[in-house]
Formats: C-alpha cells, sequence, structure tokens
C-alpha cells in the first residue's frame, strides 16, 4: 500500500470505528437529546470515513471499493487508535473519550486542510467543521459531569484515568507517515501536541478533574495489533455483508 | 425525562435571513448552553435552521385556555380588520 493510502486508510479506520461504538448508543442514552447528539456525531464520524476509504480506494486502484473495506476487512487489516475500539463503557467514559480525540481531530483537520494534497483538504475543510462541534458538545458535559454530583465526579475521573494511557497513540508517526510530512501532504502529529494538551488541561481544570500524570502509553493500533475488543465490534459491524455477500438495500 | 436537573426549554428556529423565529418544539436540557446544542442535534438535523433561540419554558406566561372565549372570540366577528375591503391596483405588485 502506498504511504497516502494507508494514511487515508487509518483515519478513516479511527472514524469508522468510533462512530460505530457511538451509534451503540442509538436508543441507549440517558435521554432523547443525547441520543440524538451521539447519534449525529457518529454519523458525522461514518460519513468523514467514506470520504477517506473511498479515496483509500481510488488510490490503490485495486478495485477495491469503500465497502470492502468497511465490511471485508478482519481486524489484523485495521489501523485505527486502540482508543476508537474499547468499549462505550458508561456515559461518562464515552463522553471523555469523544471528548479526548476531538481535542485532537479539530487541530488535526484544521492542519489537513494546508495539505498539499487537494483531496485530503477538501476533506479536511468539510470535516473540521464537524470535529469543532464535537469537541464543544464534549467539552461541555466533560466539565458537567466533572463538576456536577459525586457520582458523575468519579464516573468522569476514572475515565480520564482509564483513557489517558490510550492518548499516546494519535500523536505517533511512522516511516510512512515522515514522508508525507516531509512531503508537506501529512501534518505532524508531534506538532499537534501543544494544542491538544491546553485543551485538555484547560476542561479538565474547569471539571475540577485531576490531569493524570505523564507515563507509559499503549500503541499497536496504527500496526494492526489491536485489542481483544475490535474482533467483538467487526463481528457486530460485519455481520450482514459477511452472512450476506454483496447484500443491498 | 423531566427531573429538576433537566428543565424543560422552547426552541425557535429562524429558517432564513429576513424570517422570524418560529417555534419547533421543546426539549430537556440542564442549562442554556446544553439547551442550544441539544436544539442543535435534535431540531436542525436536516438544514432547518440559521439562528436558534432556546427559552427557559417557565419564564413564558401563556394565556388560560379557559379565557378562549374572552380572549378571542370577539375578533372573530370583525372581519373589517381584515385588508380585503379596497382592491390594490396591479402596480403595486406583491404586498
Amino acid at each position: 500500500m502506498t504511504p497516502l493510502a494507508l494514511y487515508a486508510l487509518r483515519r478513516a479506520d479511527d472514524a469508522l470505528i468510533l462512530g460505530h461504538r457511538l451509534s451503540e448508543w442509538c436508543g441507549h442514552a440517558p435521554m432523547l437529546e443525547e441520543d440524538m447528539a451521539l447519534a449525529n456525531i457518529g454519523l458525522d464520524l461514518i460519513g468523514q470515513a467514506r470520504s477517506l476509504y473511498q479515496y483509500a480506494a481510488e488510490i490503490r486502484a485495486d478495485g477495491t471499493d469503500e465497502d470492502q473495506l468497511a465490511y471485508l476487512r478482519d481486524a489484523p487489516a485495521y489501523r485505527n487508535l486502540l482508543l476508537a475500539e474499547l468499549p462505550n463503557g458508561d456515559f461518562a467514559r464515552t463522553i471523555v473519550r469523544v471528548f479526548l480525540y476531538a481535542a485532537f481531530a479539530d487541530p488535526f483537520w484544521q492542519g489537513t486542510m494546508r495539505s498539499s494534497d487537494e483531496r485530503l483538504a477538501a476533506i479536511a475543510a468539510k470535516s473540521e467543521k464537524e470535529s469543532a462541534y464535537h469537541l464543544r458538545h464534549s467539552a461541555e458535559w466533560v466539565i458537567r459531569l466533572g463538576d456536577g454530583t459525586q457520582e458523575s465526579h468519579r464516573r468522569a475521573q476514572e475515565a480520564v484515568d482509564y483513557l489517558w494511557p490510550y492518548t499516546g497513540e494519535m500523536f505517533e508517526a511512522d516511516a510512512s507517515d515522515r514522508e508525507l510530512i516531509e512531503g508537506g501532504i501529512a501534518v505532524d502529529p508531534e506538532s499537534l501536541r501543544p494544542a491538544w494538551a491546553k485543551t485538555v488541561a484547560e476542561v479538565l481544570a474547569d471539571a475540577t478533574l485531576k490531569h493524570p500524570p505523564a507515563g507509559w502509553m499503549q500503541s499497536g493500533g496504527r500496526a494492526g495489533r489491536h485489542s481483544e475488543h475490535l474482533g467483538h465490534l467487526l463481528a457486530e459491524m460485519q455481520f450482514l455483508q459477511r452472512a450476506y455477500p454483496g447484500a443491498t438495500w | 425525562m423531566a427531573t429538576p436537573n433537566t428543565p424543560l426549554w422552547e426552541v425557535f428556529i429562524r429558517s432564513r435571513n429576513g424570517m422570524a423565529h418560529k417555534h419547533v418544539g421543546s426539549l430537556h436540557a440542564t442549562d442554556a448552553t446544553m439547551a442550544l446544542q441539544a436544539a442543535r442535534d435534535v431540531y436542525t438535523r436536516r438544514g432547518e435552521g440559521l439562528s436558534v433561540w432556546v427559552v427557559p419554558s417557565a419564564a413564558i406566561t401563556a394565556s388560560d385556555p379557559a379565557d378562549k372565549g374572552m380572549m378571542f372570540e370577539p375578533a372573530e366577528s370583525k372581519v373589517y380588520r381584515h385588508p380585503t375591503f379596497y382592491e390594490v391596483p396591479d402596480e403595486v405588485g406583491h404586498m
């Protein structure tokens, strides 16, 4: 796979897997308003995934299409962040995960809008507006959960502590990524760290939540080494295409 | 889910520039910021709006349905209040 196809595929996998996790809340959220909000965010992410899969498929030019990429790859072929595939847990963990991801995704898309690759820049321009709202919505919730009741504070703090070791992977860049960064096609994720860290620190402080100390970070998703959770997610997400290949409606 | 922590809000949306905000429904939210976001998420998913207002339902003073006789029936017999008793010249165009 060319570096650009792999790059698009990795970001598409992030968006699809997190989008699918959010879709699991549909009909189950604590209130109708939030049911709609989480479904909207999930749909935005799945839309971003589609644009990126279509681009990856075009670059590969081997007859693959977006549906094959989404529905006919097994877990080791997925290249998403481990952060995206973890189970939703409770509402606090769901919200904190969206927040930690969106705090990265928003500046990531802003940076990608300046990509020398016109297609990526166009996808970024559309996605940035969506991610900006995901960040605003999730940040407001983090503040209210953290600075809410004793129980919501406890759950939000547990979510931050649980998810924290999965945040380091967002800033990874391997040799394939480096090639694109040097070519002005990809944004250097390390350059986004100050903006991410500032957003996260400010929101956690407003939420009266403790900022986790620097420490060991999980890794592996970008290379296809996943947690045991991804296989279960794919089993559900891919069931229809596996059971009825080529089904359309 | 009506709880003391999530009071009711009324949602008004302006669909185009120059139009008035119109009442579209209600929702529950913890505070004004979250109510505005919920209004966006629940009521503007199909491109309905350019501007959203949310108002605490408790801030609205409503007429009493039992008063509808004295409030509204007297207007029903005043057809002369409708501007339909004179002819508008064609040159005026759309009014």
